[in-house]
């Protein structure tokens, strides 16, 4: 009989809920378990098995100068490596802190002098090793966590749409908040995955799976305009659990530079 | 054994990342040293400056196993800051999405994390090989909880629907009531939950805490209550940064928080137990019976029974929740109405592990201008390691291995959430370019 393929699940800056994603597969936990082996998954188990692991999935980006290695290795023994969620993909939340002035990108600081490192940057993992596939979302949804799973057991490319959220709430039905209410909503330039979730509680999207693939930021920032939204307002909505993905980090300097250098409303 | 030494780099079944070392001078316990080294995230500082409206949705991605403890937290600071109390429906709506939280994080650690070490079993996967039937129990209690959050929160992890003033969408009766149906199941797969727990073999350690939690004139506390111990301490949320003191500690990267003005270290216990011993009056009658007849008194002080009380608390959330959905009527409007106005707000609610403090300061136009947010893990720190002192201490003869395994089982006893202990640091980056320091948060 063939060996059951191996998966790890790696943990950087994070707080847990993308693995915790794996355990919240409560109908599928244990056949899952009986199909591939568990090899490496800390929050779960204190066995571990050796690499090299057919598949690792890492959660979390990389914030401290050990980290910067420790990637490199778990890269070493991983076959594929996926990871999962907003920080391992874009950073997270705690990349905020590569807007702040004078700094160095990647220069290494100290907090309180040989206690706590810390870089000055977080980065996702793709800045410092290859990545097979980025899943998106603060959280990750776990349908689509077990749709890769699947897709790399069969050795195929996952499934994963990469349109807006619209599409989404077109899917489901749900009336645009947009539209209908006038409520801001960044589900146009929104990669889709959580199923249009914000505009079924009659809330705006708030960008959790990071851009769609075309994003158009500035007409949709001029709409939010339109619809009442302070220019700061702006710079903050893009400046969240994605705020680093590039086609977010390029609008929200654009608004900071508006709040800086304010223009006439048309 | 002389100068024997244990030493733990990756703790297993706990979230987070932490180590332990223990070092021996001859037959004595020398140095204890739990190293929470989950790489610090800075939210205090990146909470600076953002509306405060967003502080429920932010600070949600401190934890992604009590995300709605924070939101809780989060909005009652808010809502006290402005003078405003969220009564009625929408009061019992946070509630019943709190009886949620407990219910899936409890099943999580006592199924998963917790009872692979009362077995032998290195994970709860191993352990359904010869219990399948147990940890498709325990699954499918986190799944009834999950439904319960995700109904209300509309997902079960950094739920969307939560919001300073109520919520953006309130569910119909009708929506509830499937539900219900649910958690009749699940109140008896947490009552076989406190039978299963209550016969696993238990070390001999009771221990004298000062036990902390909140205490409410009539419910078992999730949102609201002074902060109470077993020490005496009776106070609002407004006082509890001239009652705690917060330290850093050179080993770790989550602050270590005392009592003041204690004979003592000034360690404190937050969680279950402490909620148990504090309110255990205060649960249903269901809840107590079965705390009864699973033989604990009225306060349980071997934290390694916290398995048991645990479950008796799930019974508890079951029970609750079925109450509240009983009773529930939809209120007029999903939110109040709220107008920031420059103030500082502070409050307390349970996390499933324990009391959670947060404070904001905001100015005129809803901005926040400083954060302070104390989780339970930081609190429960120096018990732990008390606890590992004591325990070790006593238990010399025991092998290297059996004693590094009930190190870590001493350890899960407190359910430690190492990525909620980690993120309170204030990062400040020097005008030089380059140099940065981190140094306590705004609690002295």
């Amino acid at each position: 009989m063939a060996r059951s393929p191996k998966l790890a699940v790696w943990k950087f800056a994070s707080c847990d809920g993308c693995q915790l994603s794996l355990l919240d597969c409560e109908d599928e936990l244990l056949a899952l378990a009986g199909r591939i082996e568990i090899a490496y998954f800390l929050e779960a188990s204190r066995a571990v098995v050796k690499g090299p692991y057919d598949l690792s999935l890492v959660e979390g980006s990389i914030s401290t100068p050990e980290d910067v290695d420790r990637i490199r290795r778990v890269r070493r023994v991983s076959k594929r490596l996926v990871t999962i969620g907003a920080c391992a993909t874009a950073g997270g939340i705690q990349a905020l802190r590569n807007f702040q002035d004078n700094k160095e990108f990647l220069s290494i600081v100290y907090a309180t002098p040989d206690t706590i490192s810390a870089l000055a940057a977080s980065t996702p993992i793709a800045a410092h090793v290859k990545v097979d596939f980025e899943l998106r979302g603060c959280p990750i949804d776990k349908r689509q966590l077990l749709e890769v799973i699947t897709a790399f057991l069969y050795g195929r490319h996952p499934q994963t749409p990469a349109h807006s959220v619209c599409l989404e709430c077109k899917r489901r039905g749900a009336v645009c908040v947009m539209v209908a209410k006038g409520t801001p909503c960044l589900g146009p330039v929104t990669h889709a995955g959580c199923g249009a979730l914000c505009p079924a509680h009659d809330r705006g999207c708030y960008g959790c799976f990071g851009p769609m693939e075309s994003p158009n930021t500035a007409s949709l920032s001029g709409q939010w305009r339109k619809l009442g939204a302070g220019q700061d307002e702006l710079v903050r909505v893009f400046r969240n659990f994605n705020a680093w993905a590039d086609a977010f980090q390029a609008e929200s300097r654009t608004q900071e530079a508006r709040v800086k250098n304010p223009e006439p409303r048309e | 054994m002389a100068d024997k030494t244990i030493k733990i780099d990756a703790l297993a079944r706990v979230e987070g990342e932490g180590a332990l070392s223990i070092t021996m001078k001859g037959d004595r316990v020398d140095q204890v040293r739990l190293r929470l080294y989950d790489p610090p995230r800075f939210f205090e500082s990146i909470l600076r400056g953002r509306h405060c409206f967003e502080a429920p949705d932010i600070t949600a991605r401190i934890c992604g196993i009590c995300p709605v403890a924070y939101q809780m937290s989060a909005v009652h600071a808010i809502e006290r800051a402005f003078g405003v109390r969220v009564e009625g429906p929408l009061r019992d709506l946070r509630r019943l999405l709190y009886c949620g939280e407990w219910l899936e994080s409890h099943a999580l650690h006592v199924y998963l994390l917790h009872a692979p070490d009362f077995l032998g079993y290195e994970s709860a996967i191993e352990m359904a090989r010869e219990h399948r039937e147990t940890v498709e129990r325990g699954l499918q209690l986190k799944k009834a909880a999950n439904d319960l959050i995700t109904l209300l929160g509309g997902r079960a992890i950094h739920p969307i629907n939560v919001r300073v003033g109520g919520f953006y969408r309130v569910p119909s009766r009708a929506e509830l009531q499937p539900l219900a149906e649910r958690l009749r199941w699940a109140r008896d797969a947490a009552l076989e939950t406190v039978r299963w727990t209550a016969a696993f073999p238990f070390p001999d350690f009771e221990q004298d805490y000062e036990f902390v939690a909140l205490r409410h004139p009539d419910e078992y506390p999730f949102n609201e209550g002074r902060v109470a111990s077993s020490g005496g301490l009776n106070i609002d949320a407004d006082d509890f940064e001239q009652t705690v003191i917060e330290e850093q500690v050179p080993y770790s990267n989550a602050l270590h928080a005392r009592l003041r003005d204690r004979a003592g270290s000034g360690a404190y216990f937050v969680g279950p137990m402490a909620r148990y011993h504090l309110n255990g009056d205060r649960l249903s009658p269901l809840a107590r019976e079965a705390a009864r007849a699973a033989g604990l008194d009225a306060s349980c002080r071997n934290p390694f029974k916290s398995i048991i009380v645990r479950s008796v608390e799930m019974v508890y959330a079951c029970d609750e929740a079925l109450r509240l959905i009983e009773d529930y009527e939809p209120p007029e409007a999903p939110a109040l109405q709220i107008r920031p106005v420059a103030a500082t707000g502070a409050a307390c609610t349970e996390a499933p592990r324990g009391l959670l403090y947060h404070r904001y300061r905001v100015d005129g136009d809803g901005r926040i201008t400083e954060a302070n947010i104390v989780p339970p893990t930081s609190q429960n720190q120096m018990m732990i390691e008390e606890d590992l002192r004591r325990f070790v201490q006593q238990h010399l003869r025991l092998s290297k291995e059996a004693l590094t395994r009930r190190c870590e089982q001493a350890i899960r006893n407190y359910d430690p959430c190492i990525s909620c202990a980690t993120h309170f640091l204030t990062l400040e980056i020097g005008s030089g370019g380059g140099t940065t320091t981190a140094k306590e948060g705004g609690c002295v």
